[in-house]
């Protein structure tokens, strides 16, 4: 491996990112990339699990499943969920901050910075014990480290107070230190979880400036979570958002925020800026349908009406009985938004906000708008199959996309597709729910069906990856087959 | 004015050891009102909120609540006048469920209203019904926040204090939670008093503000003037936000 | 009732308040002396159980009581508070230190170091052995537990409620190996030491991920294990009754205190025989050890691991995220703290000439952790003052014959050893809630270095 190659492959890539606590999906089947030498923001609603992509990324927990894959500086290949926390941050050069701060409080700021610098320490002190009788490079090298101590403390503008306790200074001083004493651990990979709360307008554009620093001068690459958007939008390169701990855009800012399901998830519509941009878009429906939320009756789950999103089914948790507890149906927002999307995607005025996302994959979105034309004039035709499938409650809602639906399982039963790799019990029952019941259905779906598929699933391109159409092909064989021979007899 | 202020702050002096963190403030919050208290961090905006609650106490000047003075009240024994806090910090109890959380909050005289209350604080904060029965400690940050302001709010205060409720929030809630205090100023009369970092969502929301620096209110006026000053502006609100 | 006072009120309200808390604090003492003081059984002649009315004993305590009260409310607690108020006025100015104030540690460690001359001249060769042995020698082995036990409760924040196990340890492998082997104290001190510290790895693994109330009972089970152990064990450690005839410490083998040998210390030197030289050389030794302990622990603070103990006990998470292997961390802190523990250990064995599992009984890892946090968690001087204060104190009751005079002559000062103790403890801990030292030294500082208050500093989570 070389180092030019190097430079080029992401610095941080998470793969199928999936972790569960008891029956709570926090995060299901994450892909993104971080790239090297940028700043990459996680943002999302509360709760949309992205302290715990940093605990996963930083060892804080083992996913259940899934690969987070950092490549090192000098090309050295790191599997972060196979390794314990602190050795993270030790050799794969990641390193965090948190969002209720945690600062050392009782030791002074020098301190503070000096315990960051312990790995290197220990080994300059032979291990304590050269150290403790004054033998080899201790001196020099602690000579050292309170030079780099002293540098980030200059960089945090902090120096005046190095000999204060940590806990005496004030909030934004506390965030601004917390970077700091992160960066004495001369990371690849910095992660900082919301830096800019609890900081005034004045203080978040200080953070701008010192997190603009730290890309420009240092190297290292930065992923963080925020919630101020002055702060996101001003100075990440690239941002990923979250809903329900699944990705609903990625993509530059000016993309993400001109996202209408991000705009409904997480933005609100009170941002005039982002009113405008949608009102110039076109994108009438949208607006409409936000501006009818939140309702101070309902709340803004509670009122919207629409199906029940296939991402919020995913979701549970248990109540300490192991009974699963459901999520309010329709909760994701970004959800609703896609549904409507897909029917305004065949106005042209609305597909710009759509179409400039990079994706690296064929992401769920730009599946749905590019299946959502060729589905769209078929549907009326197959309206009242649909209708008998689904509760016969909205029947020109719903978009129909797969070409091979049923409307019951013929002969009454269905086939086990779960015997399909990939698909489990939930997702058979929206296959069911979709009028999907016999591996042949699956077997005989085209391109267009498959992207429907993954729409109405929320994956990305995962039914194409686990072959569930080849699979089903050789399960659709082998039942005809049996039923042959079964006829037979 | 003529009634007098619901809340009513003279001369307060407050130290932490020998540091003196606030240095004879003056603040009043007439009933029904929205006053936003704003400043730098390490101001002494936190440190009033807790003088008011009388941890830490008060070294000099008095506090009265409702013509009581509270000055040198125990902590709970405010508590039982209908004041409620959203603290900084947040403050929850991380291994009592969600539901638990909110019944600590509900003060005993008020437990006919208890269902009402939940299905109000439901209403406003969704998530916290669909996380109903996790322990407080498993939420993510933003949900924790929304648990400590519904745990107030479960007390039906008289006088609400929020420290910082919009930290760590998503924006949609931000907007949601400031739409709330507005709804039940508006319809039940409740008093907030608010610190924030979010120095023009407050002042646009509150009816009459302060400034505080270095542990002193430097200036007062209605929500609108502080924004329009040129020196708050230039002091709190400018730096890219909105 | 704190409310009742309040700052503004007249000189009229504060003497009702004076009055009306004093006639309180009589209501409550006469409730709780009533049935204690008031009435006492007792038995006659004819083996009857008689009561005894001590009425007037009963109203003399209830006057003094409301008196006392009286008096604090109305001076004691408006001085109190203004003195509180005026110190908080008064900009803390940085007050220059006097040349004592600044080298007390230095003028300790000389003081130490003439104590047993000073001794000797003032009340002879034999009258100096109480205070040389008997209070000097007890009190630094105490000294140099707490020192050890605080690098593991102070520093790391792990509270160990089981750390006599390693006096134990390390005293048993000198009195087996010395009484079996007859090796030198001078092998037989570093291995003591090193199979404390082995003994406190193995203890350190278990607990490792437990915290606070949970390490605690488990440390103090590890305490009374290693206890029962040495009681069971009779083949080797001859159980209950202890193993005897532990040799002497020599003086490096160039001369020793056994009165039969032929390089005793008053024949080498050609001086009255005495037993006080032996206890003045034993009383360097232990204040060498002591002294190695306290200069271990400065050293180990200003060294990478001593940093990241005191920040396991700021936050263990913060630690991981740093890239600092705590489970290495908490082990090193487990072992050098027993390690001392094991050194002490073996010279208590040497000093005393006998052991066996009474020495080693729980009380003694309390008292040891009392020390520590009397003294203030981390703060050597405090521990030491700690030491000095509980231990010397209980030495020095033996000495207050007075007493007698005032509580009769059948009262022994020593049986209230403990109560007076207790007493004690908690009028430190309500004066002062974080130990005698609370602030703490920072290790390093770019331009001066300031004393970190204790509200910033943490305790640890066990």
């Amino acid at each position: 491996m070389t180092t030019g190659t190097d430079m080029n492959k992401p610095i941080l890539e998470v793969e199928h990112l999936s972790m569960k606590f008891g029956g709570l999906v926090a995060i299901g089947d994450l892909s993104f990339q971080a790239k090297r030498g940028e700043i990459t923001a996680l943002i999302g609603p509360n709760g949309a699990g992205k302290t715990t992509v940093f605990n996963c990324i930083t060892g804080f927990y083992k996913p259940t499943e899934g690969m987070i894959r950092l490549n090192g500086r000098n090309g050295n290949e790191f599997l972060l969920e196979r390794m314990p926390d602190f050795r993270i941050t030790a050799k794969a050069k990641v390193a965090r901050t948190f969002q209720n701060i945690r600062l050392f409080s009782g030791m002074t700021l020098l301190e503070n910075l000096l315990v960051a610098q312990h790995n290197k320490l220990m080994r300059a002190s032979g291990f304590t014990l050269l150290g403790l009788f004054g033998i080899g490079g201790y001196h020099s090298a602690s000579a050292q480290s309170i030079e780099l101590a002293k540098f980030w403390l200059e960089k945090a503008d902090l120096i005046d107070r190095a000999d204060d306790p940590a806990g005496d200074l004030p909030y934004g001083a506390q965030r601004r230190l917390e970077i700091a004493r992160a960066m004495c651990t001369e990371p690849d990979l910095l992660c900082l979880d919301e830096p800019a709360a609890g900081l005034n307008p004045k203080e978040s554009l200080a953070l701008n400036t010192l997190l603009n620093d730290i890309k420009d001068n240092s190297g290292t690459s930065i992923l963080l979570i925020e919630h101020d958007m002055s702060v996101v939008m001003q100075i990440s390169d690239h941002v990923v958002v979250l809903e329900y701990g699944r990705k609903i855009s990625d993509g530059n800012p000016e993309t993400v925020r001109a996202d209408p399901k991000v705009i409904a998830a997480y933005l609100g519509v009170d941002d005039e800026e982002v009113e405008t941009v949608l009102t110039e878009v076109g994108d009438e429906q949208v607006i409409h349908e936000l501006d009818a939320e939140p309702d101070p009756e309902h709340g803004p789950s509670a009122s919207s009406s629409l199906m029940a999103g296939p991402i919020s089914d995913t979701i549970g948790h248990s109540n300490g009985h192991g009974e699963l507890v459901r999520v309010t149906p329709g909760a994701s927002k970004a959800e609703q938004v896609e549904k409507q999307a897909a029917k305004a995607a065949a106005a042209p005025s609305a597909a710009p906000a759509m179409k400039k996302a990079p994706s690296p994959k064929p992401a769920a979105k730009s599946a749905t708008a590019k299946a959502a034309p060729a589905a769209k004039p078929a549907a009326p035709a197959r309206q009242p199959k649909a209708a008998s499938v689904k509760a016969a409650a909205k029947p020109s809602d719903e978009p129909k996309k797969l070409s091979n639906t049923l409307s019951a399982p013929r002969g009454g039963v269905p086939d086990q597709l779960t015997q399909i790799k990939g698909i489990g019990p939930v997702n058979q029952r929206k296959l069911n729910e979709h009028g999907i019941f016999h591996f042949d259905q699956i077997a005989a779906w085209k391109k267009a069906d498959v992207a429907a598929a993954e729409a109405y699933l929320a994956f990305d391109g995962r039914i194409a990856r686990e072959d569930w159409v080849g699979q089903a092909k050789t399960l659709a064989k082998a039942a005809a087959k049996a039923a042959k021979s079964g006829g037979r007899k | 004015m003529a009634a007098k202020p619901l809340l009513q702050v003279e001369v307060v002096e407050t130290y932490y050891g020998n540091i003196r963190a606030l240095g004879g403030v003056d603040v009043a919050v007439n009933e029904g009102e929205i006053v936003a208290l704003i400043g730098a961090n390490g101001a002494g905006k936190s440190t009033l909120m807790m003088t008011i609650f009388g941890n830490p106490r008060a070294r000099a000047g008095t506090i009265t609540f409702a013509g009581t003075d509270i000055t040198h009240m125990p902590t709970h024994e405010i508590a039982r006048l209908r004041i409620a806090q959203s603290p900084e910090g947040r403050r929850i109890f991380p291994r009592m469920t969600v539901l638990e959380n909110l019944q600590m909050g509900a003060s005993l005289d008020n437990l006919q209203y208890f269902d009402e209350d939940v299905e109000k604080v439901f209403t406003l904060f969704p998530r916290l019904k669909e996380r109903m029965s996790q322990r407080g400690g498993t939420l993510s940050g933003g949900e924790q926040q929304m648990l400590s302001i519904g745990r107030a709010l479960m007390a039906r205060p008289k006088l609400l204090l929020l420290d910082e409720p919009s930290l760590g929030l998503a924006p949609l809630i931000v907007r949601q939670i400031f739409d709330a205090i507005r709804q039940l100023n508006k319809t039940e009369g409740l008093t907030v008093f608010l610190v924030e970092q979010n120095a023009f969502g407050a002042l646009k929301l509150a009816d009459r503000g302060y400034v505080m620096v270095n542990g002193r209110v430097t200036m007062s006026g209605s929500g609108r003037d502080l924004l329009a000053d040129p020196e708050v502006r230039a002091a709190y609100l400018e730096g890219g936000r909105h | 009732m704190e409310r009742t006072i309040s700052r503004n009120s007249g000189e009229s309200s504060l003497f009702a308040a004076a009055i009306r808390e004093s006639l309180f604090a009589g209501l409550i003492s006469l409730g709780l002396f009533i049935m204690l003081v008031g009435l006492k059984t007792d038995q006659n002649i004819r083996n009857e159980l008689v009561i005894e009315q001590r009425w007037g004993l009963l109203a003399s305590l209830v006057a003094l009581t409301m008196v006392g009260r009286f008096l604090y409310v109305l001076f004691v607690r408006p001085a109190l508070e203004r003195r509180k108020l005026q110190k908080a006025r008064v900009a803390p100015k940085a007050a220059e230190k006097s040349y004592l104030a600044r080298n007390w540690t230095k003028f300790a460690v000389l003081f130490l170091f003439i104590y047993p001359v000073l001794m000797v001249l003032m009340f002879g060769l034999q009258g100096s052995l109480k205070w040389v042995d008997n209070f000097g020698i007890q009190v630094l082995i105490y000294v140099m537990l707490a020192w050890g036990l605080n690098i593991v409760v102070g520093l790391a924040g792990l509270l160990d409620l089981g750390y006599v196990a390693f006096y134990a340890v390390g005293a048993y492998s000198y009195a087996l190996l010395g009484t079996q082997f007859g090796w030198s104290f001078w092998i037989l001190l570093p291995a003591a030491g090193l199979m404390a510290a082995f003994w406190g790895v193995i203890l350190g693994f278990p607990v490792l991920r437990l915290r606070g109330d949970y390490l605690a009972i488990v440390t103090l089970a590890f305490g009374e294990i290693i206890r029962l152990v040495i009681i069971n064990w009779r083949e080797v450690t001859n159980g209950a009754a202890g193993v005897s005839g532990i040799p002497k410490v020599t003086f490096f083998g160039l001369f020793d205190f056994n009165i039969s040998s032929p390089y005793y210390i008053a024949k080498v030197f050609d001086i009255a025989q005495s037993g006080v030289y032996y206890k003045i050389f034993l009383y360097y030794l232990i204040l060498l050890l002591a002294l190695l302990t306290a200069f271990v622990t400065i050293r180990l603070r200003r060294l990478p691991v001593g940093r990241a103990w005191e920040a396991l006990r700021e936050d263990e998470i913060a630690c991981r995220s740093l890239g600092i292997n705590t489970t290495n961390t908490k082990l090193t802190a487990f072992a050098i703290g027993a390690m001392f523990g094991g050194f002490a250990g073996a010279f208590f064995a040497a000093r005393q000439g006998f052991v066996s599992p009474e020495s080693f009984v729980f009380l003694e890892s309390a008292i040891i952790v009392a020390i520590v946090v009397l003294g203030g968690m981390g703060s050597l001087t405090g521990i030491a003052i700690a030491a000095l204060v509980t231990i010397g104190g209980t030495e020095i009751l033996r000495e207050m014959q007075f007493l007698k005079v005032i509580f009769g002559p059948d009262f022994t000062p020593e049986l209230y050893r403990m109560l007076l103790f207790g007493i004690a403890m908690v009028i430190v801990m309500v004066w002062k809630p974080r130990g005698f030292v609370s602030s703490r030294e920072p290790t390093a500082f770019l331009h001066e270095r300031k004393a970190v208050s204790s509200a910033f500093t943490k305790e640890g989570h066990g």
